[in-house]
């Protein structure tokens, strides 16, 4: 009589654990489940977002005849690997890729040294009316560019500027709004106590920009030169309005001027011109991924 | 120890203080430079040409308001207002919700994030002209993939997208959407900068998992989204290079884009009048501005600063 009730209540307590794993396990289950189905979500995301870029390389390796087949087929019969040397040498390519590299790269070192120069003073020196200016420098992203654009033409216009790469290069190298408020973003983390100690030492302001702040700002000057590289690789309105001779045509220009030169349009060639031309974006992307997102985060989150 | 030149000669005039300001104008100096003369300069320029009518060949004649009237009359500028205004408010709220999601996907326990985070952020580095080209070729009509696909798969002849006067803003919103990854990335970073614990505070307050979104993961990053808010407005009415690319314009005007028409109306064809095209570059700008400053108020409402004093 004196053991029933233990067992009884041993037992209860027995059920109430074995539910109380049971829910456990249910739950377990129900977040493995959830967890698939999220995963099958994002992999069929990844085909849709994936294909065009399949599509385009597919394309590139095609002939003119596949090209107008219906539906199209996802893979070439014969992969036609001279379509790379035909496209590029069916405008001078070679010509285009050299006028956008010398652009691209001078506005590139424009950029890293002017606007972790200007950056500076807006993190660690205090002048008169430095609020002030930095309200004004951010305010300046939200003028849209078709407002300066034509007051700019006339003033290259003016300087004699027209169809030379001065017109993209200049105004760039001094120093954008954006990748000021990037490396400022970034001077902000690096230690006060840095700077202290090396004007203690006696040196100059320059002298901690050029010797401390530059060295420690790596990560943000790489993503700076990126951000720089891409954007300006991409470019097209402001060659369209300035570039007008072959001769002087960035990758963009020469891109599009493919389109309406061939009838019927040899989609083959335009997709394998269109590769070479991402290529620098792509490679540039894959191994310095790592910046790319810091940058991006900086500037919006902390934003 | 006043009236000694001394003090004077040990007191010189730049004190550290005042030496540190001058440095501090040394080192925006090519800001100011580069603000004075690519921005204050052309943006007053632009606000004097807007009252003239000017052709480049001949100096500009002044107008008055009347670039303005006759914009206010002029059908062309009010369809490209509308065309734009509709595109940036469906696309602009569109990609932000398919980014959020995304993100709020990869924010879980998932294998293979950084590899997911790689493949949806790629189509924004590799924006402009070949991006547009490349969907020009999707979008054909006769050879294209996509009409490809929807006849393979389900037996639709697909409609001529780019080429049709009703598919051609859809087509672009598509378009828009697949380069939607850089937000993406922000909302992320953003997700996984909510604190743990007020999750699982809020689960201890018996909170499931649509509340816990809505009360904390969506106020939490509230910032990230009125920044890509913004962003999203102010490049939205800029979009030019798809459409100069793909459909200058048209079909019969139906992608007659805003900053496309004024860029016609400046470098294009042969009636240039950039005194024309600089109100409309005006108006877009005032507009830009406006959107922003609502953006902005009503962030007051919806946005949570972190560290703001609670009323």
């Amino acid at each position: 009589m004196s053991v029933k009730p233990i067992s009884r209540e041993a037992q209860l307590r027995d059920d109430v654990a074995r539910a109380a794993m049971a829910a456990r396990r249910r739950k377990v289950l129900r977040a493995a489940v959830g967890r698939g189905v999220i995963l099958v979500i994002l992999c069929l995301g990844a085909v849709v977002v994936m294909a065009p870029v399949v599509w385009m390389i597919s394309t590139s390796l095609k002939s003119l005849y596949e090209t107008q087949e219906f539906p199209p087929r996802w893979i070439p019969r014969v992969l036609h690997w001279e379509n790379y040397p035909n496209a590029l040498t069916i405008l001078p390519f070679a010509t285009y890729f050299k006028n956008s590299t010398i652009i691209t790269l001078t506005i590139m070192v424009g950029e890293v040294l002017s606007n972790s120069f200007v950056a500076y003073g807006f993190a660690r020196l205090r002048g008169p009316g430095r609020n002030i200016l930095f309200v004004l420098v951010l305010s300046t992203m939200l003028i849209p560019y078709p407002v300066i654009m034509i007051p700019q033409y006339i003033l290259f216009k003016n300087l004699g500027w027209i169809d030379t790469f001065l017109p993209l290069i200049v105004p760039p190298c001094f120093s954008s709004a954006y990748l000021i408020f990037l490396m400022r973003q970034f001077y902000m983390t690096i230690p006060r106590e840095m700077d202290d100690a090396a004007e203690i030492d006696g040196c100059s302001y320059f002298g901690i920009y050029r010797r401390i702040m530059l060295p420690l700002a790596k990560p943000a000057l790489v993503t700076v030169a990126i951000f720089s590289f891409t954007y300006n690789w991409n470019d097209y309105l402001a060659p369209l309005i300035y570039i007008n001779s072959q001769s002087n045509y960035t990758l963009t220009l020469g891109l599009s001027n493919f389109l309406g030169r061939y009838n019927p349009i040899s989609w083959h060639l335009i997709m394998a011109a269109s590769l070479v031309t991402v290529l620098p974006c792509v490679v540039l992307f894959f191994f310095a991924q790592r910046f790319f997102i810091q940058g991006v985060v900086v500037s919006g989150v902390k934003g | 120890m006043a009236t000694t030149a001394a003090p004077t000669t040990k007191r010189p005039w730049l004190t550290r203080t005042r030496k540190e300001g001058l440095w501090f104008y040394i080192f925006i100096s090519p800001w100011i430079v580069g603000f004075l003369i690519f921005l204050a300069g052309p943006i007053i320029t632009s606000a004097y040409l807007s009252l003239t009518t000017y052709d480049v060949t001949s100096p500009p004649s002044f107008l008055g308001l009347q670039n303005y009237s006759d914009l206010l009359s002029d059908d062309l500028f009010w369809l490209s207002l509308k065309i734009t205004t509709i595109y940036s408010f469906v696309s602009v709220p569109l990609g932000m919700a398919v980014a959020l999601g995304v993100a709020l996907m990869l924010n879980q326990k998932i294998p293979f994030v950084r590899v997911f985070r790689t493949i949806y952020y790629l189509p924004s580095v590799i924006s402009g002209v070949s991006v547009t080209l490349l969907w020009l070729w999707i979008f054909n009509p006769d050879f294209g993939v996509l009409n490809g696909l929807l006849s393979q798969l389900f037996h639709i002849k697909g409609p001529r997208w780019v080429f049709s006067e009703q598919w051609v803003l859809p087509s672009f919103i598509i378009m828009s959407l697949w380069t939607t990854g850089g937000s993406m990335v922000l909302y992320l970073a953003g997700l996984q900068g909510v604190p743990t614990e007020l999750y699982e505070a809020a689960s201890l307050d018996g909170a499931g998992a649509w509340r816990r979104f809505w009360n904390v993961t969506l106020p939490m990053i509230s910032p990230v989204i009125l920044f890509t808010l913004i962003t999203g407005i102010i490049t939205s009415f800029q979009t030019f290079t798809q459409v100069q690319i793909m459909t200058q314009g048209g079909p019969h005007y139906g992608s007659l884009f805003y900053v496309f028409y004024l860029w016609q109306n400046a470098f294009g064809g042969s009636a240039t009048d950039m005194g024309y095209a600089s109100a409309m570059a005006w108006i877009l700008f005032v507009l830009v501005l406006i959107l922003t400053l609502l953006a902005l108020r009503s962030a007051r409402i919806w946005v949570y600063y972190e560290g703001e004093a609670r009323t």
